[in-house]
């Protein structure tokens, strides 16, 4: 197996090129903290929507919390514009078990009823434990066993993606 | 630190009791958390699932409708179940101890305990005796503490003020009987802010305060003069024409915050108030609804500390 991960950075402007053919005027973009939420900043700029980004963290919907707690500091989601009948662009950064995109889906309902949501990943690296798929994929990541596949944000606003040990798994 | 009873062994808050103790890192988790759970009370569906399943029971020791309704708003909010007892009209006017009236609400799965006692040191008690798995809320115990409120007026200024770093912050009034004022001393230290002072007649002020930290006023109108922020306490009404006061009149006269007084803080100076108030006692109808007064604000920022505390310590 190739280690090579794919450059973050040029994986977006293609990604962008996919949604903008996909772009209705009911368009908005919602990307999810912190990952996703770079991702989104930076295709954002590209589509020319209307609406200013809506960013959001799931926090408060996670299945985990029995077992976890609130562990970091949640952000505080923000989103612009109304929800109702919007064709949604929901952004994050890497899919894995879809449980992230299961509970930011149950969010959103509490802002209303889109009339659509797609999902755009930077990269999807397998593992699914939901029926959820991406409609839109930078790329497909293979990640060795006991490794994490993490999104990084350089100081220059560079991202890229990178491998990490998992510290006593996810 | 080595027992400091409201931390679990990873150093975790496991039982809200005081802001006394609490290590700076806890108050800004819990400000910022808070600070997330503003926004879901904004929505228009004013609710998230995290604490479904979960059950609150509010017991109060003492009767306190205001207190008890923003921790059932905040459980609900949270999607956890919320069971009221009004424990001074039930089991312990039959004798049952404290200890035993827990024991039988925590053989009802209870997951977390908010506690209102007359006597200073209830909750610390009863959060000795609970099992693991439970936490404990002060909700207000004697003259001791009231975190919560302490909390929100921290959030609360946080909110207006933005940084802690360069306040002069004034509390005014019966700053004795007071485990408001007790609570925010606390935050506002471990937060650093550079003054807090106390205002209040001799009577009322507690012996020591000034070990807390804080620079002592017998005199209103020196004692608000460049206040970023002017916290008001409530003269209890049992108190008025007790030995420690001459009149409410005369208290009025000399420590009320009136227009003129207020006039003296910083232009931009916010008004708190922890509720309930006396009008024409301890603050003038003028200030109490002018542009200065955050007191409605803290409300509603009540709400959404109250959910931020009880989602941490319910996940630890």
């Amino acid at each position: 197996m190739s280690s090579k991960l794919p450059d973050a950075e040029a994986l977006l402007p293609k990604l962008a090129a996919e949604l903008k053919a996909h772009v209705t005027p009911a368009t908005a973009m919602i990307g999810l903290h912190t990952g996703g939420a770079w991702v989104a900043e930076r295709l954002h700029p590209l589509l020319g929507l209307k609406d200013p980004l809506g960013l959001m963290d799931i926090a408060f919907y996670r299945d985990d919390y029995a077992k976890e707690g609130l562990k970091h500091d949640p952000k505080k989601t923000r989103i612009p514009f109304e929800v109702e009948g919007r064709d949604l662009l929901l952004v994050d950064d890497v899919l894995y078990t879809g449980r992230t995109v299961r509970a930011a889906m149950n969010e959103l309902f509490d802002y209303g009823r889109p009339r659509s949501i797609a999902l755009v990943v930077l990269a999807d690296r397998g593992g699914r434990q939901l029926p959820i798929g991406a409609q839109y994929v930078g790329a497909q990541v293979e990640v060795p066993a006991g490794k994490k596949l993490r999104l990084k944000r350089a100081a220059s606003g560079k991202l890229s993606l990178e491998l990490e040990e998992t510290a006593g798994g996810e | 630190m080595a027992s400091n009873p409201q931390l679990n062994a990873n150093g975790e808050l496991q039982h809200l009791l005081s802001i006394e103790g609490l290590p700076r890192e806890i108050l800004l988790q819990i400000l910022t958390t808070a600070e997330s759970f503003v926004g879901v009370t904004e929505r228009e569906v004013k609710k998230v699932p995290l604490m479904r399943g979960k059950s609150v029971f509010n017991l109060f020791f003492e009767p306190s409708t205001r207190t008890r309704t923003t921790f059932e708003i905040a459980a609900k909010r949270l999607s956890a179940d919320v069971i009221n007892l009004n424990i001074a009209a039930s089991s312990q006017t039959k004798g049952e101890s404290l200890l035993d009236t827990v024991a039988n609400l925590s053989a009802m799965h209870a997951d977390v305990f908010v506690v209102r006692h007359n006597s200073s040191g209830a909750p610390y008690l009863i959060a000795r005796h609970v099992k693991p798995h439970e936490h404990v809320i002060n909700a207000g115990d004697g003259r001791h503490a009231h975190p919560t409120q302490g909390l929100l007026d921290l959030y609360t200024i946080r909110h207006y003020k933005k940084e802690f770093g360069r306040l002069t912050v004034a509390i005014v009034g019966d700053v004795l009987h007071s485990r408001v004022a007790r609570s925010l001393i606390h935050g506002l230290t471990t937060l650093s802010v550079p003054e807090v002072r106390v205002i209040g007649p001799q009577t009322l002020i507690p012996a020591g305060v000034a070990a807390l930290g804080v620079r002592v006023f017998h005199d209103m109108r020196a004692g608000l003069k460049d206040c970023d922020v002017v916290v008001m306490l409530r003269l209890q009404n049992e108190r008025m024409n007790g030995p420690l006061l001459p009149s409410a009149q005369e208290f009025f006269k000399n420590y009320g915050l009136t227009a003129d007084k207020l006039a003296l803080a910083r232009p931009d100076a916010i008004v708190m108030h922890p509720g309930p108030m006396n009008r024409g006692v301890e603050i003038d109808s003028p200030v109490a609804d002018g542009p200065h007064s955050v007191i409605l604000p803290q409300v509603t920022f009540g709400i959404a500390v109250r959910m931020a505390v009880m989602s941490i310590v319910a996940g630890n």
